[in-house]
């Protein structure tokens, strides 16, 4: 006899009907769910070049953003998404007030649940805190992960997808290569499964074994040590921010000499095909990890990022939001 | 359905037990028995001693009766907070398990680093008169690190073995100091073994799961690491050292290697260590958080390995009871552990039936085993012996439920799963203290 307790709910993440209910991890979600969500960001960004920069689908829905870790970008770009989606939102930067005050994250939430939200954006510092908020939340309230520790930051790595999509097309004859603190990096992690479950040709990581997880090509990349080798006829490149505490941590000698042997200049960039396109997920460092020509220069898609990620946003949210309510009328 | 009609303190001075199968490798003896008990010790097996003509007769037929079983370092979580268990709730859940002889952790608040919390604590479990309490005490102070405690009065106050636990010991030469005055004094030292700089912030094992759900990892390394430190230690020293909690397959070959150099060390491993593997992280399922990490599928198989040729010497419930808030929070941030008194035995039987050990072996692990452990004369059947016996009905199926749940933690990963073979009855110096 094997004693295998319970499993958790399988996958919490869709419904009977395989439709949206929390958008946590890209694992687990079928490829033509993926594509539904590009093809849906991609009918919403037209919304940003009209003059009334709203559609009603979201009319009398409250989102909540959750942040328990600080936060420019993504938070701005969820707020602009629920905006245009006519959603009332809230802002709550949990990081400053409750939970340094020792209150539990249970608590926390138990308390704005009382708020009767229709989702909740959550960032957290801990894996697996969404998986865990969406098992704890009343039902027919939606979690969106905006990143949990270093495991997943799914809509950064869909709006990446969406943005290698717009410039590049089928993704089966695509190399691309990550490079940079992968160990740490939750964007790395959800840019891996999305990559593969499109079907990338192949996904490259590039890292001194410092910042590599052990046995990370178990998830089916391919790893190099050596940027240069990495870089070789690669598409697209994606850079990951350093973070300025790993030299604390004695990951990393200095930054001067990661980027002499990580960053990506003119010089390393000329290894990938000559139309390779350059993506970062922000905030960057400048002569850290991406010189400035490179990232201002004529392949770099960075702030196509930006303006993608609005637009995957408002398709993750109106996707899990209806997909609750759905649920809830069944 | 009570099939055997033993209760609580309803026992004669004299009386036997008849039918059960008797389970004692020690004295030889694998089949249906009977057992004749005087004043609380073993008198006699199958062969009625002088003077018991007639006694009281108690029919066992159908049960497996073994010596009550020892565990050397379930948390009993007295002294400290209620709500996470004291000795009265915990020793009746190593009672509902079997368990007869407990060694309960130092990692107490406060911690059991001094003789007269030893003292306090002795004196509760002699109110209580159930279980047999033999301490372990801290072997630093506050299990700090830094200076020793009193050992030789730990000792006499009834230490039977002294730990650091987990908790890191960081200059060599204080590892070094606790050992050589415990060894002066030759009194045994635990070891958990695990290099506490490479394990820092970890909670998961350093693998294919970890590297994916982002978790930080503790790799094998870091306990073969102190492991392979430790030994060295106590080769230079002398002293009994018995390596607690292996989690790493790498590991048994270590021990093996001591033992085979003729080092006086034991070791044993957790129950959940020899059942579960990191894959059961998916989905950051607290249950399976444990310290140490639930390893690979290799690593338990050589756990097993080691556990069925010898190598590995006892099974530990590792029993760690907690508040259901304590797993209610993102992975690393829950509480590692689960209460596994009532269910150990349980889950042993589990292994048997699937080849893994034979019963005789998993018995072993759990009675005579820990017993060679603590150097103590308990753990078989010999006459003369103290009567400390637990009845198993083998065929009986169970799930435990929180509404029978004896521990004060119901932080267990097999509530509601269906278990075979559980604990009918558990006597202590020939008296029942539970009946189920």
């Amino acid at each position: 006899m094997q004693i295998c307790p319970p499993a958790l709910p399988g996958d919490v993440q869709l419904d009977e009907q395989g439709r949206l209910r929390h958008f946590l991890d890209i694992q687990g979600l079928p490829r033509a769910l993926l594509t539904d969500i590009l093809d849906t960001a991609d009918s919403f960004r037209g919304i940003g070049d009209a003059q009334v920069k709203k559609v009603p689908l979201l009319r009398g829905r409250t989102v909540v953003n959750l942040f328990f870790e600080n936060s420019t970008r993504t938070r701005a770009t969820f707020e602009l998404a629920a905006k245009r989606l006519s959603a009332d939102v809230l802002n709550l930067d949990i990081g400053t007030s409750s939970s340094s005050k020792g209150e539990t994250l249970r608590d926390t939430l138990f308390n704005l649940e009382a708020m009767q939200a229709d989702a909740f954006v959550v960032r957290h510092s801990d894996s697996g805190a969404a998986h865990f908020i969406a098992s704890q939340v009343t039902p027919h309230v939606a979690i969106i992960n905006a990143g949990d520790g270093r495991h997943a930051h799914p809509t950064q790595a869909m709006l990446d997808m969406l943005t290698i999509r717009r410039h590049k097309g089928e993704f089966s004859n695509l190399k691309v290569a990550i490079v940079g603190d992968i160990l740490h990096s939750r964007v790395a992690r959800s840019q891996v499964h999305a990559l593969k479950t499109l079907g990338a040709g192949e996904v490259r990581l590039v890292a001194p074994l410092t910042l590599l997880p052990s046995q990370v090509d178990a998830m089916g990349c391919r790893v190099f040590t050596n940027l240069r080798q990495g870089l070789k006829d690669v598409d697209v490149v994606i850079m990951l921010r350093l973070q300025k505490e790993r030299m604390d941590g004695a990951l990393l000698p200095s930054e001067g000499e990661f980027y002499r042997y990580y960053g990506l200049t003119r010089e390393t960039l000329a290894y990938a095909r000559p139309d390779a396109v350059v993506m970062h997920p922000g905030p960057m460092n400048r002569g850290v990890e991406i010189e400035s020509a490179v990232a201002d220069g004529p392949q770099s898609l960075i702030m196509d990022q930006v303006t993608n990620g609005i637009a995957v946003r408002m398709a993750v949210l109106s996707m899990a939001v209806s997909g609750q309510t759905q649920k809830g009328a069944a | 359905m009570p099939r055997i009609a033993l209760a609580p303190d309803n026992l004669p001075r004299r009386y036997s037990l008849s039918g059960g199968h008797v389970l004692d490798l020690t004295q030889g003896i694998n089949e249906v028995a009977t057992l004749y008990i005087d004043d609380g010790r073993i008198a006699a097996i199958d062969t009625p001693p002088e003077g018991f003509d007639g006694v009281q007769d108690f029919d066992v037929a159908g049960l497996l009766v073994t010596p009550g079983l020892i565990d050397i370092a379930p948390h009993l979580r007295d002294p400290g907070p209620r709500y996470k268990g004291q000795l009265t709730s915990e020793v009746q859940a190593a009672l509902a398990g079997g368990y007869t002889t407990l060694c309960p952790r130092p990692d107490t608040s406060p911690v059991l680093d001094n003789p007269s919390h030893i003292q306090t604590l002795l004196s509760k479990a002699e109110a209580l008169g159930s279980v047999r309490v033999l301490p372990l005490g801290a072997l630093t102070q506050g299990l700090s690190g830094q200076l020793l405690t009193n050992m030789a009065g730990l000792k006499q106050a009834g230490c039977v073995a002294l730990t650091n636990l987990r908790q890191p010991i960081a200059d060599t030469r204080v590892m070094l100091r606790c050992l050589e005055y415990a060894a002066t004094f030759d009194i045994p030292v635990h070891i958990q073994p695990e290099d506490a700089a490479l394990a820092a912030g970890g909670c998961a094992h350093e693998g294919v799961i970890s590297a994916r759900l982002g978790l930080s990892g503790i790799s094998d390394t870091a306990e073969i690491m102190a492991l392979s430190q430790w030994l060295m230690l106590i080769e230079q020293t002398g002293v009994r050292a018995h390596f607690s909690l292996l989690s790493a397959g790498r590991s048994v070959d270590l021990i093996a290697q001591a033992k085979a150099r003729g080092l006086d060390v034991t070791a044993d491993v957790g129950i959940a260590h020899l059942h579960w593997t990191d894959r059961l992280l998916e989905g950051f399922d607290s249950r399976f958080h444990f310290q140490p990490p639930l390893r690979d599928k290799s690593d338990r198989t050589l756990l097993r390995e080691g556990l069925s040729e010898g190598i590995i010497d006892a099974i530990v419930s590792d029993h760690l009871p907690h508040e259901a808030a304590a797993k209610l929070a993102p992975f690393a941030a829950s509480q590692p552990g689960m209460a596994s008194l009532e269910t150990c035995f349980s889950m042993g039987m589990a292994l048997v039936d699937k080849g893994v050990l034979g019963l005789p072996r998993l018995v072993e692990a759990l009675t005579r085993g820990p017993a060679m452990v603590l150097g103590e004369p308990l753990g078989h059947l010999s006459p003369g012996s103290p009567a400390d016996l637990a009845l198993f009905d083998l065929e009986r199926t169970w799930t435990p439920a929180e509404s029978d749940w004896h521990s004060a933690g119901f932080n267990t990963p097999l509530a509601g799963v269906a278990l075979k073979g559980q604990c009918v009855a558990t006597l202590t110096r020939g008296v029942a203290r539970y009946v189920a």
